[in-house]
């Protein structure tokens, strides 16, 4: 109401053009619903058949991957996953966020500036190379420092991987420590508290939140990544007893079975049902993360 | 305002349903198109393809010939859907391949067009130089799985295969795994390795001493590894694997490599086909290390 008469037309227009654009930018946020909606609609109806020739449970928790002679039993895959996820965590989390610490809180400007367009970098990386490096470089390693018979094993997956999931983890916890208002950590350096304490004892704490969001999309990159495991792991579906052991994962296995199936039969089917797995998996993973942030949200 | 979201949301889903359900019937009909030959399938015959592709390309000017490899399962399934023109095959087509084929509506040609060796290698620091077929079962189902158990020395044996996709897997499973009974109860044991390709298993033998893979005689180099000779029974003969056993049969798993075309190859496929069965092109299968379906 600050312009009168003339700016009228103006006022028009935005009249017209207002739920115009209000209805495009729903229309967008519907997208990614109606998007994994259809993924799970095509998902339940290519997987769904394969309970008519292999029970749930069995397919669920039965240890012989023969897909050839028609046997569909996936715990040596699932807990294949979840090896090389785990190692993966284990690597990368605490080297993530510490390293988002560093580079948020004590890292001087210019080794900021120089570090932080690295770690992008390496996000950038291709996981085919990720693969080959893991291949060349890792495998034999791994190979003589545990006097294995094969290098090819799940913790050459789960170093490999967790390259991949630091920089997801690294660039999250770092704007969510950045994020954290200034004035706490002076608040807390005025009382007496050291640098590091301050760090740990307050920042950190207040970034709790983005960081978990950060370990769990690290978490989803590694459990979801198909290439790197294909090429480093092994890839022999038998149910792990340790890291140094090759295993199959369900991303390896679908990514090396599904061009070779014929459509419509039950090794086809059994390889969405895999995908189901993943899929409820990462849903699981989500959702933790999600509830995990309320609690944040509501203490604060 | 909440009704006319729920409308939008219902018109994009039928739009995309729309999309979706337009996208399938077109699939078919994206074959031999702007001229290119499209030849797909068994990474075993990929060097091989390629080697035709070349010389024909070269000697035919406008011909134009792509050649990709994923296993002979990725080729057949490949043509039945008719995104490609040739499957390149290191296994004869299962009935089941057949039969998705007739529902399709697709014609399968059978083309035998070179003859391989499928060949066991092993690290040149294992002594072992011969196998039976029975002993490399029981090694390949993990009945054996240490290497001094046949003669060797006391190391882990570790297994290394294709994966499922190839049609190496399958030829071997069928006839050193199994015997050569096709239905028969033996897998490979959980503990053996998928291999993405037959390169990725001659560099891995290369380097690691207990190992023990299969690929086709193409990719034996005797400097990296060592082919193994290889008997039906115990009494013998042990064969090594070679051009000539495998044109004479006397090597025990010997294999015919095939293309698959739908139909009777016509026009520039035809010429193709023509060219790789006429001594020019059977001396490339020659010099690529597979042997030759006629001598020459």
């Amino acid at each position: 109401m600050i312009h009168k008469g003339k700016a009228n037309p103006a006022k028009k227009m935005r009249r017209l053009t207002e739920p115009l654009i209000e209805k495009f930018v729903t229309l967008n946020g519907a997208i990614a619903i109606i998007f994994v909606v259809l993924i799970m609609a095509f998902l339940l109806m290519d997987g769904l058949p394969t309970f008519r020739s292999v029970s749930a449970w069995k397919f669920l928790f039965g240890r012989d991957w023969y897909p050839l002679s028609e046997q569909f039993q996936t715990l040596s895959l699932i807990l294949g996953s979840v090896v090389v996820t785990l190692g993966a965590v284990v690597i990368a989390v605490p080297i993530g966020i510490a390293a988002a610490i560093y580079l948020a809180e004590i890292a001087p400007l210019r080794v900021r500036e120089i570090l932080k367009p690295m770690v992008e970098v390496l996000a950038g990386i291709p996981s085919v190379v990720i693969g080959f490096i893991g291949m060349i470089v890792l495998s034999p390693w791994i190979k003589n420092v545990f006097d294995l018979p094969t290098g090819m094993t799940a913790l050459t997956g789960s170093v490999m991987l967790a390259f991949m999931a630091m920089p997801t983890i690294i660039s999250i916890s770092e704007d969510a420590i950045i994020a954290v208002p200034r004035d706490y950590n002076a608040g807390s350096l005025a009382l007496g508290a050291t640098s590091w304490q301050s760090i740990i004892g307050v920042t950190v704490p207040a970034a709790k939140s983005g960081i978990i969001a950060a370990v769990m999309l690290g978490i989803g990159r590694a459990i979801g990544e198909t290439m790197t495991v294909l090429m480093v792991t092994g890839n022999a579906a038998v149910i792990p007893h340790s890291f140094i052991q090759p295993v199959r994962t369900m991303t390896a296995t679908i990514a090396a079975e599904m061009g070779e199936v014929a459509q419509g039969t039950p090794h086809y089917y059994s390889l969405f049902a895999i995908g189901l797995v993943l899929f409820a998996m990462t849903f699981l993973i989500n959702l933790i993360a999600d509830l995990a942030l309320q609690g944040t949200r509501v203490r604060r | 305002m909440r009704k006319t979201n729920l409308t939008t949301i219902i018109l994009l889903l039928a739009l995309l349903v729309a999309v979706v359900g337009c996208g399938k019937p077109s699939r078919n009909s994206n074959s031999a198109k702007s001229g290119v030959v499209q030849i797909k399938g068994s990474d075993t015959m990929v060097n091989l393809g390629q080697a035709w592709a070349e010389v024909y390309m070269k000697t035919h000017s406008g011909a134009n010939v792509a050649v990709t490899g994923g296993g002979s399962g990725t080729g057949i399934a490949a043509m039945i859907q008719g995104t490609t023109d040739i499957a390149e095959s290191s296994r004869p087509m299962k009935e089941e391949e057949k039969a998705l084929a007739e529902k399709r509506g697709t014609n399968p040609v059978e083309h035998e067009v070179a003859l391989d060796a499928l060949s066991v290698i092993v690290n040149h620091s294992n002594p072992i130089s011969k196998l039976t077929i029975d002993q490399l079962s029981n090694i390949f189902t993990g009945k054996i799985t240490n290497w001094k158990q046949v003669g060797g020395l006391d190391e882990k044996i570790v297994l290394l295969s294709r994966d499922k996709n190839s049609g190496s897997h399958v030829f071997f499973l069928e006839h050193v795994v199994r015997r050569g009974n096709e239905k028969g109860p033996e897998e490979y044991a959980q503990s053996t390795l998928m291999m993405p390709s037959s390169e990725a298993i001659a560099s891995q033998v290369a380097t690691d001493k207990g190992t023990i893979g299969y690929v086709g005689l193409g990719y034996v180099d005797p400097k990296k590894h060592k082919a193994l000779t290889i008997a039906k029974t115990a009494a013998g003969p042990f064969i090594k694997p070679s051009i000539d056993t495998a044109i004479d049969h006397t090597y025990p798993i010997s294999r015919p490599l095939y293309w698959y075309t739908n139909g009777q190859p016509k026009g520039e496929i035809k010429s193709l086909l023509e060219f790789v069965m006429s001594t020019e092109g059977q001396n490339i299968v020659d010099k690529l290390g597979f042997a030759p379906i006629k001598k020459s």
